[in-house]
């Protein structure tokens, strides 16, 4: 009987269940990586009375920014720690915004979409980022920018990411629709439903 | 879909063949598998006599009901999973798998589109099942496979994509050294080859591509510029894990 010694010892407490570290940085996307020029992007925020906050690259820019190090875990089972990234914080997206609904639906240009309860992406646990390690994002990391959700599996950090719907309802997203679990926490492996 | 079971199931390995010098098939007999769509991919734990764990998902090659799944393993130079699957498990030992896994990037005999494939080295795997899934259906719609390979050598499942070529061509392309009188020379996949090779737009069909990140890139790009519709492409890639 062959016995499995395993070479790496990752008894790290920064690792989830189940993750293992990873140097490169993995690519999972559904289809093609969409080409998006900025000067055609915007971002918006749509909640249930009907009422849309938009803003284009100009003025998301403008909008105070941060300097985010965080440990990312995708649910292939790869985690990458101390990844550093820029971006704007949803509290500050969220600052004008109104809505009595505790969900969001995030929608990515390409058609992606993910879903998230509204509290797991405000008080600081949440970013649309731009930079990843003092370089303007790839865009097969999400270029022009991402939703960064670091606390869940990397699939919520929904890349090209163009809008947040408000809904009433924890509806699933594409993942969620194709067997992956509706929270996605690395620490409860929240991984499929 | 094929939801997965719940939990682990234990499997032991009951087939094992060397499909080239770093890759191996091996076939598990899994109790209470549910059986699997073309394209899914398992999750596979192993684990240490001290309990030290680790897990890897896996494109599964085989499709269909039944308690046996055949994976296609290529060994990672920097491994810690693959290593010990290629070189190490022997006929009877076992491994825990948790799955079928994945509803997208999947083939279902019901589908209409016509059907291309594209493969970059071992990202053949799925294709494989789809490929099995399509002639145990007997099904009419065609199919079609690019399959890019470094070497001739580096070829999985040869002699099973040529003997379906009746009904699912494969048209071979090297990237680094071709066959003795190929008529083409090596090198990488441009959007001519991919003009030539596959499915027009025209044909709506819906194409799959699977490989390195660089591979999917690249093809997938090359094919949105050849007028294929991004809803029409679906992909899987494979990092260094």
């Amino acid at each position: 009987m062959a016995v499995f010694g395993g070479r790496r010892r990752e008894d790290n407490p920064a690792l989830p269940p189940g993750q293992h570290l990873t140097e490169s940085f993995p690519v999972l996307s559904a289809g093609p990586t969409p080409s998006m020029d900025t000067a055609d992007w915007e971002f918006f925020i749509h909640t249930e009375t009907g009422k849309t906050h938009r803003w284009n690259w100009g003025q998301f820019l403008a909008l105070p920014s941060a300097d985010i190090t965080v440990d990312i875990h995708c649910v292939t089972s790869w985690s990458k720690l101390g990844t550093s990234w820029r971006g704007v914080s949803l509290d500050t997206l969220f600052a004008e915004v109104e809505t009595g609904f505790d969900f969001v639906m995030a929608h990515s240009y390409g058609g992606y979409t993910t879903n998230l309860p509204l509290e797991e992406i405000l008080d600081g646990k949440a970013w649309i980022a731009y930079e990843y390690e003092g370089a303007e994002l790839d865009p097969e990391h999400g270029g022009p920018a991402r939703l960064l959700v670091p606390h869940l599996y990397f699939w919520k950090s929904a890349k090209w990411v163009r809008g947040l719907t408000m809904q009433r309802e924890d509806n699933p997203g594409f993942w969620e629709e194709y067997g992956y679990n509706l929270h996605g926490d690395p620490w409860r492996e929240e991984r499929y439903s | 879909m094929t939801s997965p079971s719940a939990g682990w199931l234990t499997g032991s390995l009951t087939r094992a063949h060397p499909l080239t010098t770093s890759a191996r098939s091996i076939t598990f007999t899994v109790p209470s598998w549910p059986g699997n769509d073309a394209g899914q991919h398992v999750d596979v734990r192993l684990t240490s006599p001290d309990g030290y764990q680790a897990v890897r998902s896996y494109s599964i090659a085989s499709a269909g009901p039944g308690e046996m799944i055949e994976l296609a393993i290529d060994r990672l130079p920097d491994g810690e999973v693959s290593p010990f699957l290629v070189n190490d498990l022997e006929l009877g030992d076992t491994v825990e798998l948790r799955g079928p896994l994945g509803g997208w990037f999947v083939w279902r005999p019901d589908q209409p589109q016509p059907v291309q494939l594209i493969a970059g080295g071992s990202g053949v795997v799925p294709f494989i099942a789809m490929t099995r899934a399509h002639a145990s259906a007997g099904n009419s719609v065609p199919m079609q496979l690019l399959y890019s390979l470094r070497t001739p050598e580096d070829a999985f499942f040869r002699d099973e994509l040529s003997q379906l070529a009746a009904t699912v061509r494969t048209t071979w392309h090297y990237t680094s050294i071709v066959p003795p009188g190929w008529s083409r020379s090596a090198g990488r996949l441009t959007a001519k080859d991919l003009q030539r090779e596959t499915l027009p737009p025209e044909k709506t069909p819906l194409t799959y591509i699977c490989g390195s990140t660089g591979f999917v890139e690249t093809v997938s790009r090359a094919l949105t510029s050849l007028g294929h519709a991004p809803d029409a492409i679906r992909t899987e890639r494979f990092g260094g894990t």
